[in-house]
């Protein structure tokens, strides 16, 4: 039996779901770019379904794979107990449309997908960085993006910059 | 000669001050920062910067085994360690499709529940103490000790505990274990009333907190708030009671709300908490089913001590197992539990590998703090730090 969230998605928007998975009991379903808005704002306002809370927007780095990011949305609906995650693959210097219109939560997580992972946000209110410095270059959640290690500095080795080991 | 007095009233110009509350601040539970825009009292704008704790934890992650992940986890919400490994564990055990064995459920909620009392003391220690209560500092801080001492007994550390293990627990329980936990059953309604005798029927605190920071239900899922505000607000939602996990279904316990939604209702609402976990946790510690600590599954799980020693194959295991680590299958899982801060979820991808891909942590704290300028706008400054307080944010959690 298919799962009635997926039905109702499929009825209302047919060309726009490019792939559907389903893992241990979780639903997953990749939709199209540019209808993200539209798509977020059928599962928020449809009675049957009722997706009020976003539970969680983060952003995945596949290095190798075109499109190279995937960003990820968690909904949960707290009258109705369902829960779903839609996907969008974007391509490293495409941006995404923001859908804090749809959800205020997203304002904070998108914040933090710009900061560690490089992805812009179309139409977001105040869209910079959030947990690094707003001087920091680059975006370390990327996985080109090295684990660095670096020298602690004690009295016999100050008068030298810092070793730094990947 | 009389003065001229003018019947028009001069206009005089005005401009907004911008206030730092800056990262080191008493009251503002760590290093946080919130720039406050006033215009007299009254706060016009309030922006929280965070990012003062960041230390990278996702990527660190990322390149270590799944067991090594686990004391990572701990040090996120610091005040509540056990209800962190707990999450990450449960995430990860659904990725390999096992289970704990029963007396592993059951200690890990009796666990899991004491650390949430153990947050909520905290808490509620900090907040009175910022409010102008300090004695309620020092009072909470004397119960969390009888709790600490549990957890040393049980894992060796006070508080990053990292007592739970793929599959179930890393030791037995202690012999020790039970007269502990129930001491602190019997003594512990008692200090709970006394609270409430020093501070709900207080007129100053009243004061303070009724009626500051509101927050409807509607806005507080729309900002994604989840926890003891959310229920504050009035909505009555508990993934302990929604989507049960690690056994929650075979326990009683009444979820408590509020009705307004201000800092008073959270107080009230976090008390009742603390009793109902009081509950729960003298119905697991009455039921602990006999068993083993830990699913013996012989590719994720380490064997036992007597085994590895006297046999050549748990010897390989037990060495394979710490050394590499174990490969999941390919796959992505989201798990979510209540931590005392709100909806704690980990995501992991994996990729097959004996690392995780990816993991995100789903920081309660984080989504809550983001609801403050809501909370606070319009409001005088005395208010922002009663705020502050009672949405009950751990900036090891907020930054990661």
């Amino acid at each position: 039996m298919e799962n009635p969230i997926l039905t109702k998605l499929k009825e209302k928007f047919p060309e726009t779901i490019l792939e559907i998975a389903e893992f241990r009991g979780e639903l997953t379903i990749v939709v199209k770019r540019e209808d993200i808005i539209p798509v977020c704002t059928f599962l928020r306002d449809e009675p049957e379904l009722s997706f009020n809370f976003l539970s969680d927007l983060t952003g995945v780095d596949y290095l190798g794979r075109k499109p190279r990011f995937d960003v990820v949305y968690h909904l949960y609906s707290i009258d109705r107990n369902h829960r779903l995650r839609l996907k969008v693959k974007v391509e490293e210097d495409e941006s995404v449309p923001s859908v804090t219109s749809v959800w205020n939560t997203a304002n904070w997580f998108e914040r933090e997908v710009f900061d560690l992972l490089g992805i812009r946000f179309d139409n977001h209110p105040d869209l910079r960085r959030i947990v690094l410095p707003e001087d920091w270059e680059g975006h370390p959640l990327r996985k080109d993006f090295p684990l660095t290690r670096e020298e602690v500095m004690f009295t016999h080795n100050k008068n030298r910059p810092p070793k730094i080991t990947e | 000669m009389k003065p001229q007095v003018s019947n028009r009233i001069e206009r005089i110009d005005t401009h907004t001050m911008i206030l730092n509350m800056g990262p080191q601040h008493p009251a503002t539970h760590g290093v946080l920062r919130v720039i406050l825009e006033l215009d007299g009292e009254t706060v016009v704008k309030a922006t929280p910067d965070i990012g003062y704790l960041h230390t990278g934890i996702e990527k660190t992650m990322e390149s270590k085994t799944y067991a090594q992940v686990i004391p990572l986890t701990d040090r996120m919400d610091y005040v509540a360690s056990l209800s962190n490994n707990l999450a990450y564990l449960l995430a990860v055990e659904r990725l390999l499709d096992i289970q704990a064995p029963p007396k592993a459920q059951f200690v890990r909620v009796l666990l899991t529940e004491l650390t949430r009392i153990a947050s909520h003391l905290v808490w509620v220690g900090s907040h009175a103490h910022d409010i102008g209560a300090m004695s309620m500092l020092l009072y909470a801080f004397r119960e969390r000790e009888k709790l600490l001492d549990i957890f040393e007994l049980v894992s060796g550390q006070r508080m990053m505990t990292s007592y739970f293990r793929i599959g179930g627990l890393a030791q037995d329980v202690p012999d020790g274990f039970e007269p502990k936990v129930k001491e602190v059953l019997d003594t512990f309604p008692d200090r709970i009333n006394d609270y409430e005798n020093l501070l709900t029927k207080n007129r100053i605190w009243l004061n303070r907190t009724v009626g500051v920071g509101k927050i409807s239900a509607r806005d507080a899922i729309d900002w994604g708030v989840s926890g003891p505000i959310l229920r504050g607000s009035g909505v009555s939602w508990d993934i302990r009671k929604s989507n049960p996990y690690s056994g929650y279904d075979k326990f009683n316990f009444d979820i408590p709300t509020g009705k307004n939604g201000d800092v008073y209702d959270r107080y009230l609402v976090r008390l009742e908490e603390m009793r109902q976990s009081l509950r729960i946790v003298g119905q697991a510690l009455d039921g602990i089913p006999e068993g083993d600590f830990v699913a013996r599954i012989p590719g994720v799980v380490l064997p036992p001590k007597e085994e590895v020693l006297s046999n050549i194959e748990a010897l390989i295991f037990q060495f394979k197992l710490v050394v590499e680590g174990f490969s999941p299958p390919v796959g992505e899982v989201y798990h979510s539990i209540e931590s005392p801060k709100g909806k704690l979820g980990y995501y992991i991808v994996s990729d097959g590998s004996n690392k995780p891909y990816r993991v995100r942590v789903r920081p309660p704290c984080f989504v809550n703090l983001s609801a403050l300028p809501k909370m606070i706008e319009g409001r005088l400054i005395a208010d922002v730090v009663a705020v502050i307080g009672s949405i009950d944010i751990v900036l090891g959690e907020v930054d990661r």
